[in-house]
């Protein structure tokens, strides 16, 4: 059978290194460059379906953190039983990739001033917009210094983390408050949804841009079964896998309710 | 491996469930090949209703031991968008035994009564581009609240009104969630049905992780995917054995040995559903293993 190329693909690990409490896999993967902000719906090619409950079913959505020619970086947390049997693989086991898919951030406009904000797991996709851009303040959030470690995936970060053990004590948004007042700055943030609530309204508050990476459960990450959707202040529904993940925020009334969370 | 269903001449005898595979999408998200080599041999369209409808608040998704629960509640932009807009976008081309032939367009309608499907068929009657009807009766009626599909008098009468309104093939999806699914099918035929499908999601649930209430926004959905494989070949057989028109088999098929499975109780077509979710030229892997893998 010939290889059309729009099916989901068998792939190689090419390593597993943990970041803290993050497991970073690196996949070999000849597919276009992945854009800032894109993911790719991923499941293991042995097990899947052998944990509790018979889970992992469907594949799991994860942002693209790092690429480089051949190769592509996923930040990964254990969190249910997808992610558990992801964040076990070792190099040369294979997986099963459907991607990149969904919209990116969009570039910085001329005069505008790139202001990365992340939050836990969410920090991953920033890691791949800081290494596009040639100049960005990089603020992050922590719950504690083992998730803190992913900080290390940035070149400039700044770190708050809610124990004070790494960096300032307290949010992220404490750091960000601050630089909203300079001329020109753009918000890129991906993070838990209180994390992106507080954002989306402090840049509402002040009137700056901001784009936010969004997270829900998906099936199948390409348009098909308008599972993943998120209200819009205009009433209606976005695919987060196909209008997404990454939204203008003047486009949403609010982050609450019905943004779900990774398994 | 090419077959005739209702006067349609297809490539392979696998299609996708409706509302398992949006075409469209699919070819901007992954690239012009989705148009060019279709994985499925016809074409069913998501159920379009006669106004726009934005569907059910989230969540509307549910993993399930070996399937999943969905509470999707059929957005879409209406019958005048579809016909407008999207049907003339859908020229899709599907490699068959004599090269790349046409992809035929089943375009699926629900109405909430008689005179709702009956401008939906008039509207879509005169389209060439559609090539045949698929009519989901797992829809309430307005009146009774009871599925118009789930009681075969219903569901008889229903398509008695609405059947000379087109010329097209009509297919009939029709409910698992009946007591007898195949009298139900056996009012479609005697209603002037061309085709049934089946089966449907099964209708489900799922609690939330702190057991306060249902998980789904729309509180209840429908479970597809393995976990329903064997209830779908049980009302597949029964449907098979009660009808003379052609039938349409799905319900959790991952490869080609469950399309086989299908076939053997005696569906002439199969379609692909929950598994398109999981790889998106699933259709294309299961019709190519089809017309290769011996029994």
């Amino acid at each position: 059978m010939t290889d059309t190329g729009y099916g989901t693909r068998t792939l190689g690990v090419a390593q597993r290194r943990q970041v803290g409490a993050y497991t970073l896999l690196a996949v070999h993967d000849d597919a276009p460059a992945p854009r800032p902000g894109q993911f790719a719906m991923l499941a293991a090619a042995d097990g899947w379906g052998g944990g509790e409950d018979e889970r992992p079913f469907l594949p799991r959505a994860v942002s693209v953190c790092g690429h480089e020619e051949g190769r592509v970086e996923y930040l990964l947390e254990a969190v249910g039983p997808g992610t558990e049997l992801l964040c076990g693989l070792q190099a040369g086991a294979r997986l099963r990739a459907l991607g990149p898919l969904g919209n990116g951030f969009s570039a910085p406009r001329e005069g505008e001033h790139a202001v990365l904000v992340g939050g836990g797991i969410g920090v991953a996709p920033l890691v791949l917009l800081e290494r596009r851009l040639s100049a960005a303040t990089v603020l992050l959030g922590f719950r504690d210094a083992p998730r803190a470690a992913a900080a290390g995936l940035f070149t400039a970060p700044r770190v708050a983390t809610d124990d004070g053990s790494v960096g300032a004590h307290g949010s992220v948004l404490a750091l960000l408050e601050p630089e909203l007042a300079a001329q020109g700055a753009k918000v890129y943030a991906c993070g838990p949804t209180a994390m992106l609530e507080a954002v989306r309204a402090l840049c509402d508050e002040r009137s700056v841009a901001c784009e936010l990476a969004l997270e829900s459960p998906m099936a199948c990450g390409y348009g098909a079964c308008w599972g993943c959707v998120v209200p819009l202040s205009d009433g209606s529904y976005a695919r987060l896998c196909f209008d997404g993940p990454v939204i203008d925020a003047a486009r949403l009334d609010r982050v609450g309710e019905g943004f779900g969370a990774a398994s | 491996m090419s077959v005739e269903f209702c006067g349609l001449r297809l490539a392979h005898p696998v299609i996708n469930g409706s509302g398992t595979f949006d075409a469209l999408a699919a070819a901007r998200a992954l690239g012009p090949g989705v148009e060019e080599d279709f994985p499925f041999a016809a074409y069913v369209s998501k159920t379009i209703t006669l106004e726009p409808r934005a569907g059910n608040p989230p969540p509307r998704l549910w993993e399930a031991a070996a399937g999943m629960i969905n509470s999707i509640g059929l957005p879409n932009r209406g019958v005048d968008s579809y016909l407008g807009q999207d049907l003339p976008r859908m020229r899709f081309t599907v490699t068959g035994a004599e090269g790349p032939v046409p992809v035929p367009v089943i375009t699926n309608v629900m109405g909430s009564d008689a005179a709702q499907i009956a401008r939906l068929f008039e509207r879509c009657d005169g389209e060439p581009a559609i090539a045949a009807l698929e009519l989901n009766v797992s829809c309430p009626n307005v009146a009774t609240g009871l599925d118009i599909g789930a009681d075969p008098a219903e569901l008889e009468s229903v398509l008695r009104a609405v059947r000379p309104l087109t010329a097209k093939p009509l297919i009939v999806k029709l409910t698992p969630n009946t007591a007898d699914v195949a009298a139900c099918a056996a009012a479609a035929e005697a209603g002037g049905a061309d085709a049934v499908s089946l089966v449907n999601t099964i209708r489900a649930m799922a609690v939330r992780p702190d057991l306060s209430g249902p998980w789904l926004g729309g509180r209840s959905g429908g479970l597809s995917g393995p976990a329903i494989r064997h209830t779908a070949l049980a009302q597949v057989s029964a449907v098979c054995s009660r009808v003379r028109i052609p039938v349409v088999g799905m319900g959790g098929v991952q490869n080609a040995r469950h399309a086989r499975e299908l076939m053997a109780v005696g569906a002439a077509l199969v379609a692909v559903g929950t598994e398109n979710f999981r790889d998106p030229a699933a259709g294309r892997r299961i019709a190519h293993g089809l017309a290769s893998q011996p029994i």
